[in-house]
């Protein structure tokens, strides 16, 4: 059994829930988690469902905002006085930008944004994607302990049923020392949505829209998961869209990770603009319409029934 | 004996391929459509050092081989043959100062061309005349102390953009070859008159029109080599220009392989991508093989050029079948595209239109076949 | 000022990969080099405040191959001053990676006031090399930044995280830097600067050079594979209302679950 420690984020009150899919794929190896300032005695009892055994509350000056040099000298003091094997967090904004400079206090290796991992005996691997996703490698650690983790939020799911257990809180008091790079303000992002071309997620409307109102409910989708709204060339043409807003060969070329395809049928003009996304959602009356051969998930039926049920659905997951 | 490129030759590919991509090619479609003069992409091209690539480095330029241009000029040409006719015409107005201008006129006419962004333009052609050069009716005549330039010069690019005129007249149509000369001319001179801008089949966004010279007086300096000399100042430009001109078409033949060889891949018919139908195959092999013919052709032209040797023949093989070559290959993309070859949508039929204009100008294909005709059988 | 960029070479992004034969690595035999694209970012940048501080240099190091040469030879181009390369394979881990930047700086004779990098290397995309290095340099760092401006002495970048939030950091220097797509638009190298490049002073190291050895090797790559093929894609019939509730929640699950991308 590894001692391993687990650095938590919390946001909102509550600990991130990489912090859990990460317990769950530890469960069976001595685990604690760490977090800075305080946590409810709720959020406790969750990470001590999930696996975790103690729960340290790190507390000490000049660490109540993030800064790379602050946290990662205040864990480093931290983890030198338990004595960890390994040491775990998400590979969130700052998961990334911390763990590199805590393993480096250790002279340590750090196997970072894994996707999956696995405890066998005395072995530790896990796996990481290469050359943005285009292959994937198995990666151990190796030199001083301890050894460093970082994973990737939403990898490795969420563990099915809890552990079960609960964990011991306590404060710990820890130093940030020297910062010579800090945090003045933060500057919200602009409620406007990602341009076309930059877009993460996409959900774009064609001709089947039947008028230029009609665009709101694709709207109310995007509105819930951050997406920007497109459209087909037929859209425009029609007057249903701008045309800064057209998706395909004269339009603008697209790369999102998701791009959910409304009444469109699939043309290959269109496909020339969209066909590098990662994963192509299709929702058209017609079965035979060619998106579905292009489309990962498909969904036969009505556009103006179907959305606003994918909007309702997506909202229950925000939560 | 290699065939490969030097690491800087490639380097500067490189670059102008980002440039050709980036900077050309989104603006290709709608400066073709709406005739708009790419003065941006032009000056962004100046100030990068892939215009003017003929001044040796004695008078500011970057001292390139002929080989150095004609990779760059295929780059070029690769985003828009249009745009890179009104890039290339700068190099066909400046050669013939490079090859007959004395020092003086080096220093004065070539190097404010690598200070300043400035446009140059190339008058032989005439309404009456155009592969007859010699038969030209322009005329320049001994007023004193200066020339006078009469005449009528057709098909001009770049015409009212200019900075700077190259123009060839005669002192008397009835010498012909021998009555030929060459004239600098500054575009501020009195009695240039701009025609209208010529609506065109292809290479819509260079600038192209009639110029009438009335009575224009050129200073007497601004003759390059003496009255007369002007034939051969002609003929050893050629040489220079042929190569350059070919290597536009491969870089619109290259430019038409890749288009046809992403869109075969992604249209299917008769449940598969047409990529695997042999009728398509056969035609995109065809393309392939002639770029790359042509592409050696005009290394070559330019590899003789810089090793000194005499390369009239392979010039004009290389801009024969260069051009040719983009004729077919560009037409043949239309095909593999079908209907959407046709449309405005895609990007070929702008490709087709224009491969034709490279048959013709710089001596046309036919014209070419004479020349190496006179070439192979008189030896 | 002494400015530094770290740069590295890696694959085009439009290289097929394919797994080699003993998957220990990737295929390289017909491999085209690029300048790691997030590199052209910080060497931008540190040509940008090169010019607003008239009598800095530009200083580049690599630690890679010497086979091929495109990195540095383009952002000498773009206009740096010199470089420094470290001879390594082009496969090392970040740690290792740090340690020899870190070594080719300090035989680069300069004391460094800001060393620019990109935000991650498109091969390994493991996004540590900035803060490794800082940390063994003892300097502050910030990552994923995509704006820069002088604040006094100091200097005020602002970084990106979740959501397209912005964090505003004041950083003393020396400091590390490293750059996000964004923060400029990359100059091309101009045709007489990439003539120029090959007469500008190159250093070249070894790794016993840099005091780095097989002992500094932290990770253990093996087990090179693609990733599995995507399923094929399923098709759910949401003609009866009756059901659509349920074909729509199902693909929602799908979506986070099976495709992650929720």
């Amino acid at each position: 059994m590894a001692k391993v420690l687990v650095f938590s984020e919390v946001s909102k009150d509550k600990v991130k829930p990489v912090t859990l899919e990460i317990l769950g794929k530890a469960a069976g190896q001595d685990v604690d988690v760490a977090v800075f300032g305080d946590l409810s005695d709720e959020q406790v009892k969750v990470l001590g469902d999930y696996g975790a055994k103690k729960v340290h509350k790190l507390k000490g000056d000049n660490l109540d905002k993030y800064s790379a040099e602050g946290y990662s000298n205040a864990l480093k003091g931290f983890i030198e006085s338990q004595g960890y094997d390994y040491v775990f967090s998400g590979a969130t904004a700052i998961g990334k930008d911390m763990m590199p400079r805590l393993a480096t206090q250790f002279d340590a290796g750090l196997a970072s944004d894994v996707v999956n991992f696995i405890f066998e005996g005395d072995n530790f691997s896990a796996t990481r994607p290469l050359f943005a996703g285009k292959c994937l490698a198995k990666v151990e650690i190796q030199g001083p302990k301890p050894h460093f983790v970082s994973v990737r939020p939403n990898a490795l799911g969420m563990p099915e049923t809890p552990a079960g257990g609960s964990a011991e809180a306590a404060d710990a008091s820890v130093e940030a020392g020297n910062i010579r790079a800090a945090i003045k303000e933060i500057i919200a992002s602009a409620s406007e949505k990602a341009d076309l071309t930059e877009a993460n997620i996409i959900i774009s409307g064609g001709r089947a829209m039947k008028n230029s109102e009609n665009f709101s409910i694709l709207h109310e989708c995007a509105e819930v998961i951050g997406a920007t709204v497109g459209a087909s060339r037929a859209a425009v043409d029609s007057g249903y869209a701008s045309p800064d807003m057209q998706v395909g060969q004269t339009g603008k070329t697209v790369s999102p990770s998701l791009y959910i395809a409304c009444g469109i049928s699939g043309a290959i003009q269109h496909l020339a603009g969209m066909r590098t996304s990662k994963v192509i959602v299709a929702i058209n009356t017609d079965p035979d319409a060619p998106i579905f051969t292009k489309a990962d998930y498909g969904i036969v039926g009505d556009l103006f029934k179907i959305v606003p049920i994918l909007t309702e659905e997506l909202k229950k997951i925000q939560n | 004996m290699n065939f490969k490129l030097s690491t800087e030759q490639l380097e500067m590919r490189e670059m102008a391929m980002k440039f050709a991509k980036n900077e050309m090619i989104p603006k290709a479609q709608e400066y073709d459509e709406k005739e708009i003069f790419p003065e941006n992409e032009f000056k962004k091209a100046w100030e990068l050092g892939l215009v003017n690539t003929c001044i040796p480095a004695e008078f500011g330029g970057a001292g390139f081989t002929a080989l150095d241009s004609v990779v760059i000029g295929e780059a070029l040409a690769y985003g828009c043959m249009g745009m890179n006719t009104s890039f290339m015409a700068n190099d066909l107005a400046l050669l013939p100062i490079v090859i007959a201008g004395t020092s003086e006129q080096k220093e004065k006419f070539l190097r404010p061309f690598t200070e300043e962004f400035k446009i140059a333009a190339f008058c032989l052609t005439e309404p009456g005349n155009g592969s007859d050069a010699a038969g030209i009716k322009t005329t320049i005549k001994d007023g004193g102390d200066h020339w006078i330039l009469n005449g009528s010069k057709m098909w001009i690019t770049n015409a009212s953009k200019a900075h700077q005129f190259v123009v060839y007249g005669t002192m008397d149509p009835n010498l012909k070859h021998k009555g030929l000369c060459a004239v600098v001319v500054p575009s501020d001179l009195e009695g240039i008159v701009m025609g209208k801008k010529e609506e065109k089949m292809g290479h819509r966004s260079s600038d192209t029109r009639s110029i009438q010279f009335e009575n224009v007086k050129v200073p007497k300096e601004n003759m390059l080599g003496k009255p007369g000399e002007a034939w051969s100042i002609a003929m050893k430009t050629l040489d220079h220009s042929r190569p350059l001109v070919a290597s536009s078409a491969v870089g619109g033949s290259q430019r038409a392989l890749d288009c046809v060889k992403e869109y075969s891949k992604q249209r299917s018919q008769f449940g598969v991508p047409i990529s695997k139908h042999q009728a398509i195959q056969f035609m995109i092999a065809d393309i392939a093989m002639k770029t790359e013919a042509s592409r050696l052709l005009v290394h070559k032209a330019a590899w003789l050029l810089d090793n000194g040797e005499r390369n009239t023949e392979v010039a004009s093989y290389a801009k024969a079948f260069a051009a040719d070559s983009c004729m077919q290959n560009t037409t043949d993309a239309v095909q593999i595209y079908g209907g959407y070859g046709y449309s405005k949508e895609y990007p070929v039929e702008k490709l087709m239109r224009d491969a034709k204009l490279i048959q013709i100008y710089e001596g046309t294909s036919q014209i070419q076949r004479l020349v190496i005709a006179r070439e192979v059988l008189g030896k | 000022m002494n400015i530094f960029v770290c740069v590295k070479q890696v694959p085009d992004t439009e290289t097929k990969v394919q797994p080699n034969a003993d998957g220990t690595f990737i295929e390289t035999t017909s491999i085209k080099w690029i300048m790691n694209p997030y590199d052209e970012f910080a060497v931008e940048q540190a040509l940008l405040v090169k010019a607003d501080n008239p009598g800095s240099t530009v200083t580049l190091v690599r630690v890679g191959g010497v086979k091929d040469t495109e990195a540095l030879r383009t952002a000498l181009a773009m206009g740096a001053d010199d470089a420094v390369l470290v001879e390594a394979d082009d496969n090392l881990d970040s740690y290792t990676i740090a340690k020899a930047l870190k070594g080719g700086i300090e035989k680069a004779g300069k004391q460094p006031d800001i060393i620019f990098a990109g935000k991650q290397g498109i091969d390994d995309d493991a996004l540590q090399v900035p803060q490794v290095l800082a940390q063994m340099l003892d300097l502050p760092a910030v990552s994923v930044i995509v704006g820069y401006e002088k604040s006094g002495e100091n200097i005020s970048v602002k970084r990106e995280i979740e959501g397209g939030a912005l964090e505003v950091y004041e950083v003393s220097t020396p400091c590390v830097l490293a750059t996000n797509k964004g923060i400029n638009t990359p100059r091309y190298a101009s045709l007489p600067g990439i003539m120029k490049a090959k007469r500008k002073p190159m250093q070249q190291l070894t790794l016993a050079d840099v005091g780095v050895s097989e002992d500094d090797k932290r990770l253990k790559y093996s087990d090179f594979k693609l990733p599995p093929e995507k399923p094929p894609g399923k098709k759910f019939d949401a003609t009866d209302e009756a059901k659509q509730q349920e074909v729509v929640a199902e693909v929602v699950k799908l979506l986070r679950e099976e495709a992650k991308v929720l």
